[in-house]
């Protein structure tokens, strides 16, 4: 019997699902080798479960929805976050810390009808994660692989080094030694195929953290190119501003 | 007696969404269209930030539009700056559009509206009995996602787009790769026509007023000026002196609506109607064949006027790549002082307007992102009203599958809206 896939959305903006979708060539091979049991933005189907395989998209953000991935890690022998609202909590996750009232108020006039959390949190916060897969969006050939590495039971095989070493496998010149332009790939994690550079401008960090991070030396570097402490810390506070290295380098808020 | 049916989570849209109806007898009670997408408060978190960072964070709003966000967040941004495009950087931006526009009506005609129409829970389900039409719009798609992989970088969450411009331009003969695919995709696109014009489609005209761009020289996507059926033509700037938004306590998403009037539809359907002789002449030709050359006023004939939009997206793009000269310079900058800009695009959807105050830093001071689905809300709840009455006498589960296809109709991107479906319908018979 096919392997039986459930896709999950919690808080987030459908992209990471639809990667899924965009394997256009490798989709009806995949339909072919796993059953999607699960997968509303794609079929009005429901198998109750269990299922072999959930991919979890987006962050915790309601009571309701911190209940809800507790009922989905019940019902999954796998669990895996994909993109960076699950697996760091997300661009929303510029909340935390902030005035969630102001917040509300800013965006609703009728704050009394809204029912969310002061926080955004990863999926891992609440629950037993068994892979997290990177990016802003993911990348959706490392999708493939991890779905077809979870199926097999064996490790997906993603690296975990920075995007620094993608340029080089790229052959792009250093945006930041060559051009003075300011660059996140020394402390960001790759899986992108280091992008950013290759169309002439830094990398933003949207895979998040790498491996190792050496925060303050990539700190001077930016400093040297003129770039205020204002704009790094806004740098580091985007799409996965509540992981951890990038936090601790910009507790400040933006002004 | 009492009925009562409920859908809890509306399958094949983009987002979480549900639909409450109560009955009784063939009146519709009550009728609420739910969007209950977790807020996730964009035009909160912009305050504090640069502007040149506006079009990759509205971007991160939905996964399947985000060249619309950057499209809308950097008109506005340049509408205050006071920067003018060079010709061939709007060629670019106009072709990074059509990338989407194709990958997105792609998705939605393909694997999320003809499931509907064929009797099949998704596209997955119907690739079993209809492999070549599948395969098809797989391959449409995917023409579409390979333009925006090559002017963004990836196709969700492209890292190319700049205010101003792009980070780098193109040479011709980068375009010109694509030029055998799109070539296939245009007449690939006219038998999509074809074939979604064999589906079987309910009788029903409704009395829409139409809200598109239209632009004095194209089929307006990247700017335009507002106008309507019922006769507006407004510069992009005026919207919020003639629509308004509402919260309503059962959605996540705010209801638009216009100032002293009622609901309004954005989207394709109104861009074909307002437009029509605007679009490319292989898509007039399509439309002609199709039988809606005269415009069209069945809701489910959305499925039509994307697939027609298709053909318009493909010819449209090989005509920019052959008209192409590359700029001077990848992107302008131009001068930081206090002020407010406005900007609006045709998002696959429909009408995406961003407005934007900043200070003399460039720092943004507020921020408000109109995005069509919460537009278009007001309007899902009318056509489902007006549709209930000649349906009620289907069983359960066939009334729960039209009303969802109706839903679709619209394509509503939910997770854009939310700043949305489970769907339930309550049946009281009073006797």
């Amino acid at each position: 019997m096919a392997a039986k896939l459930a896709v999950w959305k919690f808080a987030s903006c459908d992209g990471c699902q639809l990667s899924l979708l965009d394997c256009e060539e490798e989709l009806l091979t995949v339909a072919a080798a796993v059953d999607f049991a699960y997968f509303p933005e794609a079929s009005r189907a429901e198998d109750p479960g269990p299922y072999d395989l959930s991919l979890v998209e987006g962050s915790i953000t309601t009571r309701h929805d911190a209940e809800r991935i507790r009922k989905v890690r019940e019902m999954s022998r796998y669990l895996v976050t994909i993109g960076a609202c699950a697996t760091s909590g997300g661009i929303q996750a510029l909340r935390n810390g902030a005035d969630i009232a102001e917040f509300i108020s800013t965006v609703y006039a009728s704050p009394q009808f809204i029912d969310t959390l002061a926080s955004s949190t990863p999926i891992s916060d609440h629950v037993k994660v068994d892979f997290q897969l990177r990016g802003c969006p993911i990348n959706k050939y490392q999708l493939l692989e991890v779905i077809g590495a979870f199926l097999a039971d064996r490790r997906p095989n993603i690296s975990s080094h920075s995007v620094c070493v993608e340029c080089k496998d790229r052959g792009t010149p250093c945006v930041m030694v060559a051009d003075g332009i300011p660059c996140l790939g020394p402390i960001t994690h790759a899986g992108c195929g280091a992008i950013c550079p290759a169309y002439r401008r830094g990398c933003y960090g949207c895979f998040g953290p790498a491996d190792t991070v050496n925060l303050p030396s990539l700190k001077n570097w930016w400093h040297r190119l003129g770039v205020s402490e204002t704009d790094i810390t806004r740098a580091l506070r985007t799409f996965n501003v509540n992981a951890p290295e990038f936090a601790e380098g910009s507790a400040k808020r933006v002004p | 007696m009492s009925r009562e049916i409920s859908v809890d989570y509306l399958a094949r849209v983009e987002g979480e969404g549900a639909l409450y109806l109560a009955i009784d007898g063939d009146k519709v009670t009550d009728l609420r269209f739910r969007i209950f997408e977790p807020p996730r408060f964009f035009e909160a978190f912009l305050r504090g930030r640069n502007y040149l960072e506006a079009p990759d964070i509205t971007a991160r709003i939905c996964g399947i539009c985000p060249v619309a966000y950057q499209t809308s967040s950097a008109n506005a941004m340049e509408d205050w700056l006071g920067v003018e495009l060079e010709p061939g950087v709007k060629q670019l931006r106009h072709l990074m559009y059509l990338g989407e526009w194709i990958e997105s009506h792609c998705l939605h005609v393909y694997m999320l509206h003809a499931p509907d129409f064929l009797g099949y829970q998704s596209g997955i389900h119907m690739a079993k009995d209809h492999p070549e039409a599948v395969t098809r719009g797989l391959r449409l798609k995917a023409a579409g996602n390979r333009l925006m992989q090559l002017l963004g970088g990836r196709e969700i969450h492209p890292v190319n787009f700049r205010v101003g411009g792009f980070y780098r331009a193109f040479e011709k003969a980068e375009l010109a790769a694509l030029t055998h695919e799109l070539e296939w995709g245009r007449e690939a696109a006219a038998e999509t026509v074809d074939w979604v014009s064999g589906f079987p489609f309910p009788d029903i005209e409704i009395d829409y007023e139409f809200v598109a761009l239209r632009h004095s020289d194209e089929y307006a996507i990247v700017e335009g000026r507002i106008v309507s059926s019922t006769g507006l033509d407004l510069a992009v700037s005026d919207w919020p002196a003639y629509f308004a938004e509402e919260h309503v306590e059962w959605s996540n998403a705010l209801h638009a609506r216009r100032i002293g009037g009622g609901s309004y539809q954005v989207g394709p359907m109104a861009r074909y109607n307002l437009n029509f002789e605007q679009l490319h002449p292989a898509a007039r030709a399509a439309a002609v064949g199709a039988g809606i050359a005269g415009g069209t006023r069945n809701p489910f004939r959305s499925i039509q006027v994307r697939s027609v939009e298709l053909v318009h997206a493909f010819a449209t793009a090989l005509e920019l790549i052959d008209a192409y000269q590359p700029p001077s310079a990848p992107y302008r900058v131009g001068s930081v002082a206090a002020g407010t800009g406005h900007g609006a695009s045709e998002a696959p959807r429909g009408l995406l307007y961003h407005r934007y105050q900043l200070d003399g830093e460039g720092t943004i001071v507020d921020a408000r992102i109109v995005p069509p689905t919460s537009q278009n809300q007001l309007r899902i709840e009318d056509d489902l009203r007006l549709m209930v009455p000649s349906l009620v006498q289907l069983p359960d589960d066939e009334l729960k599958w039209r009303l969802e296809q109706a839903i679709r109709n619209y394509d509503p991107c939910i997770s854009c809206a939310t700043h949305f479906l489970d769907l339930r319908v309550e049946r009281h018979v009073s006797r």
